[in-house]
């Protein structure tokens, strides 16, 4: 099953048309990602990086070129990826479960499966015992574990994150990655995430892909091998100077 | 003759707000009362229009004409209810046709817009011609007054769902009909309840007008109507007096109602 969920994206150009001028936003994209990668894409904001993860998500369809997943061409939202926005997205009229349960409503499961993969994913992102609680009734950090455990309950193959730790505190932040980290490492999924924050990037990826704006096109994709997680560690300091480096370049 | 009104209507305020020690609020129209009372039995005021207050409180029980208000009250709540009941439900009917399909909404919307824009009182003259001078026209009066505002509100309600909660159900490749069950009824919640509400209140104006502009039949704007022919002053100001009260009143459930309403979307019950 690994190889079959290669996601591959090739030559992707997606260009906006305001007031009548095309406007590129992204330029011959290619990139393939591996089943069990950690990809981060930084980058300056405009430089498209929340526009691709919308092609990949299948929520934009007007671009040029191709997004394979598995070897078949995405064609609109499905199972098989999960999204997390910035700004989590729970809807208030619904409890932690009811918003979770939501996201299976469309699949064609057992009711006590659903029950249980609600159970589970609110497990999995650390919220059990707040099933019944409203979103306005959560942190900032909770609700976007929330939003994780609605991405993750359909167990997609690919689980694409749009700066999903843009909005909270440093406290919640590190707390909120190490969450990711473990989801990641329990789950085997396959997990894309678009940051600004490249000390993030460093810290969970397994590469990173710098992109620059205007058009958006991709600088350089970087392999991240560290001996230890550990963000004082001279590999660790060095990565981060590379990788600042191509951004600023 | 408003400060009656007031003094009627706000007793009713400090029973169901019963933190309120002092209701400060009473001063005023208490104030009112008295000198009121004072000047008519000290004279100074007098003609058909000098009204003693124990007059009022007795007339609705004592007297023949002012007896009639029970009846009134009961005949104008009644044509209310199913006034607005038939407003209200054409309303969502037409404002979720609208809100939903793009289509509904180019084909209906500009005359919807434009009929809008018509005072209401300019469609009795038109209600009459074509319903008669009696109950029909004064429930279809009531029930436009009604489905104005929740059509409107019902409408926009649906149009302005962000459309970050239109890409979630996307995303969750829930259908059509999931969509509309699960994510743009409940988010066009707050909106649809201020139309219902803007509803109640407008559809109890339309009553009343539509009493007071047709003429006939029981109701309180009747009942005031021909208490001002017949020169009964304090016929006038019962009527005026029951249909604060009864107005005030049924806002003040409403707001009970809608608050309920909000709190739920919101989720903050």
């Amino acid at each position: 099953m690994a190889a079959f969920n290669e996601l591959a994206i090739r030559h992707v150009t997606k260009t906006y048309t305001v007031d009548d001028t095309p406007l590129p936003v992204l330029q011959d994209i290619s990139l393939s990602v591996f089943p069990g990668e950690f990809v981060s894409i930084v980058g300056a904001s405009g430089c498209g990086k929340s526009t691709l993860l919308r092609l990949i998500v299948g929520l934009d369809d007007h671009f040029r070129g191709e997004i394979l997943l598995g070897g078949s061409p995405v064609n609109g939202p499905g199972a098989d990826r999960g999204i997390v926005f910035q700004d989590h997205r729970l809807f208030p009229w619904l409890t932690l479960t009811e918003n979770v349960a939501l996201a299976l409503d469309a699949l064609p499961l057992p009711a006590e499966e659903k029950t249980q993969r609600v159970r589970d994913a609110i497990a999995l992102v650390g919220l059990t015992g707040f099933e019944r609680a409203r979103p306005a009734q959560l942190s900032g950090g909770m609700a976007q574990r929330a939003a994780i455990a609605r991405a993750l309950v359909r167990r997609p193959a690919i689980l694409l994150l749009d700066e999903p730790l843009g909005a909270l505190d440093s406290l919640n932040r590190t707390r909120l990655q190490d969450a990711l980290l473990d989801i990641w490492e329990a789950q085997r999924t396959t997990v894309i995430m678009v940051t600004h924050d490249v000390e993030e990037a460093v810290y969970l990826s397994t590469r990173i892909v710098v992109m620059e704006p205007r058009p958006g096109r991709i600088r350089s994709v970087i392999p991240v091998e560290l001996i230890a997680r550990d963000r004082a560690a001279p590999d660790f300091v060095a990565l981060k100077q590379r990788v600042l480096a191509d951004l600023r370049h | 003759m408003s400060h009656p009104q007031i003094a009627a209507a706000l007793p009713q305020a400090t029973i169901r707000t019963k933190r309120v020690a002092w209701p400060r609020g009473l001063i005023l129209p208490v104030v009112l009362v008295l000198g009121w009372t004072w000047s008519v039995h000290a004279g100074w005021v007098t003609g058909p229009l000098a009204v003693h207050a124990e007059q009022l409180l007795l007339a609705p029980f004592d007297d023949a004409a002012g007896r009639e208000i029970w009846h009134a009250i009961g005949a104008s709540l009644l044509r209310y209810i199913t006034g607005i009941s038939i407003g209200i439900a054409v309303g969502l009917a037409f404002g979720t046709s609208m809100g939903l399909s793009a289509t509904t909404e180019r084909a209906g919307g500009g005359t919807f817009h434009a009929l809008r824009q018509i005072t209401l009182f300019a469609w009795i003259p038109l209600l009459t011609a074509w319903f008669g001078n009696g109950e029909a026209s004064k429930i279809v009066y009531i029930a436009l007054s009604a489905f104005f505002p929740v059509a409107l509100n019902t409408t926009t309600g649906l149009r302005n769902v962000p459309i970050t909660y239109r890409e979630v159900s996307r995303v969750l490749s829930l259908s059509r009909r999931q969509e509309i069950r699960r994510v743009l009824i409940p988010a066009a919640l707050p909106a649809i309840t201020i139309g219902i509400e803007i509803a109640l209140i407008s559809g109890w104006i339309g009553t009343v007008g539509a009493e007071y502009a047709i003429g006939n039949g029981r109701g309180i704007g009747t009942f005031v109507s021909e208490g001002r022919e017949q020169f009964r002053m304090d016929i006038v100001i019962i009527g005026v007096t029951a249909l604060a009260a009864t107005g005030y009143l049924a806002t003040r459930l409403c707001r009970r109602l809608s608050s309920l309403a909000l709190a739920r979307a919101s989720g903050l019950t």
